[in-house]
């Protein structure tokens, strides 16, 4: 079954595409890696299927659906932007999240805290930028959401934390019917994870592929092959 | 349980085929004997930190390939065949040798100074008392 499916998607901001004509679909229970650099269209991608910017021109079907209120309720968007309130405690952003997703799962929510070694008492203020990643992708990964949407989870983060999200994220994958969606520049550290690839270049895919597939194929992994079409 | 082997990854090569490899060096070295239980597939994922849907594929593989079975509900098994495994070691050896022999002649070396150098080595790395099962 297909989780999702673009045809023709552009996105404008102004005069700038930032998305031009992309066209791709991700079957259900595929972690799928959209690499690219910095201003490649990624989190505009991301934020289209989240629901959250409505592209220019083509089709975006999220099982079968346009993206609205009804396929926000199966998708979980973790935003690269820092956006956590810094006079909240930890505990009261995940309580407010809980109150307000129906897919929210107490459980995992407790596993994943626990996990991640999140102080639930500390005020964000009080929290490294490591400590705020984590507690994102403690938020994303709290719902039983079919679709997850992760936009540069492991930017701007220490090594011991981006380490502890990538197993947070093997952890709470349940496969077949879930599907995830990660975008990154750190391909090195992602690419284990990742069953499919995009390489997205100034709103354009110039690369596709299932990832051990790209690996037989070229001999080379997915970082090598990543730098050779970027630098 | 814990296999060592798995730690390093290539990530030059597909990753399912070199967690197919694993268990069968593992298998070979009876660090998994017949009809143990091999680890399942959220287990290794997690351990090695990478797509459960990759550790997946090498199961699917392995089961193909009559070196493991599924018992429903309980998990993966290493094959009580005896030949089978027998035929895994042959498979293994020839590949070691093949890999080896493919990387010598990359540098021009010819079999009486392979030879050669294998006596040598076994010799100044008190190699020659190992066990050779």
């Amino acid at each position: 079954m297909k989780a999702i499916v673009i045809e023709n998607l552009g996105k404008r901001f102004g005069t700038l595409w930032a998305v031009r004509d992309l066209s791709f679909h991700i079957d259900e229970g595929k972690i799928l890696g959209i690499c690219g650099p910095n201003g490649s269209g990624k989190s505009t991608l991301l934020k289209i299927l989240a629901g959250l910017l409505r592209p220019t021109r083509g089709m975006v079907k999220i099982y079968g659906k346009n993206p609205s209120k009804h396929t926000k309720r199966v998708v979980s968007y973790m935003s690269e932007i820092d956006y956590l309130y810094p006079w909240m405690k930890a505990g009261e952003i995940l309580d407010f999240a809980a109150s307000f997703y129906e897919d929210w799962d107490e459980r995992k929510r407790k596993d994943l805290v626990n996990f991640l070694k999140i102080e639930e008492d500390k005020k964000i203020r009080e929290l490294s930028r490591g400590m705020r990643g984590r507690l994102k992708i403690a938020l994303a990964l709290s719902r039983r959401a079919k679709i997850y949407l992760l936009d540069e989870p492991l930017s701007g983060i220490d090594l011991s934390s981006r380490a502890k999200i990538l197993d947070a994220l093997v952890r709470e994958y349940r496969g077949q019917e879930e599907t995830m969606i990660i975008s990154t520049h750190l391909v090195r550290e992602a690419e284990p994870l990742f069953e499919e690839v995009i390489f997205l270049k100034e709103g354009e895919i110039i690369l596709r592929g299932d990832a051990d597939e790209l690996r037989e194929t070229r001999g080379k992994s997915i970082t090598e092959i990543f730098l050779e079409y970027f630098i | 349980m814990t296999l060592i082997q798995f730690k390093k990854f290539d990530e030059s090569r597909p990753i399912y085929l070199q967690v197919i490899e694993a268990i069968k060096k593992a298998i070979i070295r009876g660090e998994l004997k017949p009809g143990d239980k091999i680890p399942s597939v959220r287990e290794l994922a997690q351990e090695l930190r990478i797509n459960p849907n990759t550790v997946q594929k090498a199961y699917q593989e392995l089961e193909r390939e009559g070196i493991t079975f599924t018992r429903r509900g309980q998990g993966n098994f290493v094959t009580e065949d005896q030949d089978k495994i027998t035929s895994l070691k042959q498979e293994i050896l020839e590949k070691i040798v093949r890999d080896f022999i493919d990387e010598l002649s990359s540098v021009n070396l010819n079999l009486e100074d392979i030879m050669e150098k294998i006596k040598e080595y076994m010799k100044n790395e008190g190699h020659s008392n190992r066990k050779f099962r």
